[in-house]
């Protein structure tokens, strides 16, 4: 990697050398543009990346959004003509799909990738190049899988694609080969997002940041990837024997040829149960930052909250089969399962009472943020409370692919996950971009996004327990009942609960760019905020911090703003967030090292798509995409991990000579 | 992905020590071999699912020639000691010694691989296709998935040759070749399991 050495006066002013490749290195010369579309396709900034993630995660919000509001009109009244039955297959296929592998997860990426090194006090991730692979790498793989819509049809087994759904019988477009390979891109992205954070988080903390004064969200991020480390690799598996039995003639899953069903289903839910946890910690990460700033008080038994994050990732191992009650697995199975499941809602339950706590006695500000998380305390804890009836085997025989399972997760994931995602746009916003989002506008954001969810996925409750079953395609006046339980009222209910969720989140957009066409400036501490990476400049420098802070507590930003009084015990304020700034810029570090942009990562990514490709239509293509893989990777390798003198342009004056020194 | 990991650059170690005193590469080898074995767990319990469904063509007792892949199972074991001794020379900043003992390993690595596409030849001409049961279908995938392990442990095996012998200052790269070595003995024990679980315990 290449160190930019960046002098830095006294008056904290940069001076960025400019920097020009005179000779290749690794097959290209090195890109060095630092502002323009060049800059952003081949970044290895974290802040950048983070920055592209959430923008591709939004795009596929809206793009799945979409997919979910076609749906609603198809059940909006009976005998729906919107859709045809295959195209509705495909469409809640696609939705779920779509919302969980490339809306949730690239947007955890997206704050993970930016919030983890300015909260641990570190300038990037420990690969940088590995984060830009990663993000080209699940953008390919969303593009790739949304191709199949042109090339004769998506993906139609639902998100989960139980054989025999997945074969080639019942589902002869290449929709689900489509699906299986672009999951294997997305997987390899995960993966190499997993390993870079876990070890930019055990490594590169800022000195005296132990494990326990590390932020709640970073914590809890840690331990999603370490479920990400442990939970792709099954799913890896799973996909490929889907592909063999698809492209190869292999009957992995083939009854007819004595294959057994329940194995998909046991690797799918091995991967899928973590894989929920790896949804919604990130967003109990977020709020767990958002409560404590917005109460005015530390987060109530941080040791609790982490230990208990902790806990999740580890007995979210051993729920996987409650996925599986009504397959017959055998009553010790269920047993043993069922036990295990409401005993996960133990760890569950003691975040809910810590963040309640933590609002107890605080003096609480009603934020757009606030309102999020708050609105997650309560939505989720519902969901919580449907999923503790799935956990009741012969209730859940009961519920089983009706209407009942898409209310609990829907409760779970959106007024879970995307709730806290929500109050994180509003809380780190004035973070990343400098300018603090429309509070107004960003309340009735709230309301709408609660009526409408509410509306949407309250009524399926009713519904799944009166018998609708998940993804049936049309309903019928004549067996919709009557009276208060009638599924003709519920589904229009859920219908126009969706547009009123459309409207909310239309609302958002227009507040996005309110604020981005403003000119106000948001204050540099606008919440009062207590961890660190609020102790730099929004947006932050590209090195983050002047100097490297050394921390002495949990919740450092916090304690250098405020000193406890010894006899009152009261906390005053001793320095504003401006002070603290100034004062770093004034001791800043002289030679601080960034790694320079890589053209290697967009060019390796490119090259999966292309063997994907090659599986479905051409052998020969998928050849070529892998000796350009290798070419690719040999290119990566080669590349200097410290850039020569000679990519450096001659300083232009006699200053700046002295301030740079012989590179490591 | 390995090949990223293990050459991914010496940002966040040069300079200053990192939090856990671990370099940042050995810290990602490991948790990319720990990630391996989920993929390989979830492998072999295909194969110990299927081992028995056998619709037609050979059962495993009657294809598997247990004295060859024994010689090839101790060829590719002895590998680890020619990769320790790799190690050892590079730790001592021995280029020579290094490149000698790399070498051998991947030719010791290469007789295994070669060993088993005779292995799977035999077997195909034996009537046993990768699509004529779940036994052989889940028999090449898991052995299959081995092998390309093995294979590009050996493409990072000569690519390190092939570098150290550009690099211009001696054992430069020496704590490449100690992560190269974890991800071969990580090849190597699992192909001990995988010994075990398909040859020679019958089905």
């Amino acid at each position: 990697m290449a160190i930019i050495e960046r002098p830095v006066t006294t008056q904290g002013v940069e001076i960025a050398l400019p920097a020009t490749p005179s000779r290749a290195q690794g097959g290209f010369k090195r890109p060095v543009a630092t502002t323009g579309w060049k800059s952003w396709l081949f970044t290895v900034d974290h802040k950048k990346l983070g920055i592209m993630y959430g923008v591709m995660a939004m795009f596929f919000f809206i793009l799945g959004g979409l997919e979910a509001v076609l749906i609603r009109l198809q059940l909006a009244a009976p005998n729906g003509k919107v859709l045809s039955a295959s195209v509705y297959n495909q469409m809640f296929t696609m939705h779920a799909t779509t919302m969980v592998f490339l809306f949730v997860m690239p947007m955890a990426a997206a704050f993970a990738n930016y919030f983890i090194p300015l909260q641990i006090g570190a300038r990037d991730v420990a690969f940088p190049r590995m984060n830009a692979f990663g993000f080209w790498c699940i953008l390919g793989a969303g593009i790739f899988i949304n191709l199949s819509w042109f090339f004769g049809g998506a993906a139609d087994g639902g998100w989960f694609m139980y054989a025999p759904n997945s074969g080639p019988i019942f589902s002869p477009s290449h929709g689900v080969d489509f699906w299986a390979l672009g999951l294997q891109i997305a997987g390899i992205a995960s993966l190499t997002g997993a390993i870079n954070l876990i070890v930019t988080v055990l490594n590169m903390r800022a000195p005296g940041m132990s494990l326990m004064k590390m932020p709640v969200f970073t914590w809890l991020q840690l331990v999603v990837q370490f479920l990400l480390l442990f939970a792709v690799p099954v799913i890896t598996v799973a996909l490929f024997l889907l592909s063999f039995q698809r492209n190869f003639g292999a009957t992995f899953f083939d009854v007819s040829a004595g294959a057994d069903p329940l194995l998909w289903q046991h690797l799918f839910w091995i991967f899928g149960h973590p894989e929920v946890y790896i949804l919604i910690l990130p967003s109990f990460g977020i709020i767990s930052e958002v409560l404590p700033v917005f109460s005015k008080k530390p987060l109530f038994g941080y040791p609790f909250v982490v230990f208990s994050g902790a806990a999740i990732g580890f007995v979210g191992w051993g729920v996987w089969a409650h996925h599986m009650f009504a397959s017959g697995l055998g009553p010790v199975s269920v047993a043993v399962f069922s036990i295990s499941t409401m005993a996960i809602a133990i760890p569950t339950g003691v975040k809910i009472v810590n963040w309640t706590l933590t609002l107890w006695g605080g003096k609480l500000r009603f934020t757009a943020a606030m309102h999020f998380a708050i609105g997650l305390i309560v939505l989720f804890t519902i969901g919580g409370l449907s999923g503790v009836t799935h956990s009741v085997a012969p209730s859940d025989t009961q519920q089983t692919d009706t209407y009942y399972i898409v209310a609990h997760f829907h409760y779970v994931l959106f007024g879970g996950a995307v709730f806290g995602i929500f109050s994180g746009f509003y809380y780190w916003w004035p973070k990343m971009f400098g300018k603090t989002l429309n509070e107004k506008l960003g309340k009735a954001n709230f309301w709408l996004m609660v009526i409408g969810m509410n509306m949407t996925f309250g009524p399926m409750h009713i519904l799944g327990l009166q018998g609708q079953p998940r993804r049936m395609y049309q309903w019928t006046e004549a067996r919709a009942g009557e009276g208060f339980f009638n599924l003709a009222f519920w589904n229009q209910i859920a219908s126009i609960g969706s547009l009123i969720l459309t409207l909310g989140i239309f609302l958002f957009i227009v507040n996005v760019i309110k604020t981005t066409r403003s000119k106000e400036r948001a204050p540099l501490d606008p919440w009062d905020a207590r961890t660190l990476e609020w102790m730099t400049s929004s947006p932050p420098k590209e090195h983050n911090f002047d100097v490297i802070p050394n921390v002495h507590h949990l919740d450092e930003f916090f304690h250098r703003k405020y000193e406890q009084d010894p006899v009152t015990h009261e906390y005053k304020q001793i320095a504003t967030a401006e002070e603290i700034l100034a004062d770093q810029e004034a001791h800043a570090d002289k030679h601080i090292h960034m790694p320079s942009p890589s053209y290697w990562p967009i060019v390796l990514a490119a090259t999966l798509p292309i063997i994907t490709i090659g599986v479905i239509y051409s052998i020969p293509v998928a050849i070529v995409g892998g000796i350009f893989l290798v070419l690719a990777m040999f290119g990566w390798a080669l590349e200097p991990s410290t850039a020569p003198e000679t990519d450096f342009d001659p300083p232009a004056s006699e200053e700046s000579t002295k301030e740079l020194t012989p590179l490591v | 992905m390995s090949d990223v990991a293990v050459h991914e650059a010496d940002h966040g170690t040069h300079g200053h020590t990192t939090s856990t005193g671990l370099s940042n590469n050995k810290v990602a080898m490991w948790l990319f071999l720990g990630s391996e074995c989920l993929l390989f767990g979830g492998l072999i319990s295909t194969y110990m699912l299927y081992r028995g469904r056998v619709s037609e063509g050979p059962r495993p007792g009657n294809v598997f020639d247990i004295p060859f892949t024994s010689v090839s199972s101790f060829i590719l074991l002895m590998s680890s000691l020619t990769m320790v001794l790799a190690v050892s020379a590079a730790q001592n900043r021995d280029d020579r010694g290094t490149t000698l003992w790399l070498t051998i390993t991947a030719l010791l690595g290469a007789t295994f691989v070669g060993g088993q596409v005779y292995e799977f030849t035999a077997m195909y001409n034996e009537g046993l296709g990768f699509t004529t049961s779940l036994f052989g279908s889940s028999f090449y995938t898991l052995t299959g998935f081995h092998g390309v392990h093995v294979t590009v442990g050996i493409i990072m095996l000569m690519s390190l040759v092939g570098i150290i012998k550009r690099s211009t200052i001696p054992g430069d790269k020496a704590e490449v070749v100690e992560l190269i070595g974890l991800y071969w003995h990580f090849v190597d024990v699992i192909w001990i399991i995988i010994f075990t679980l398909v040859y020679l315990i019958p089905a």
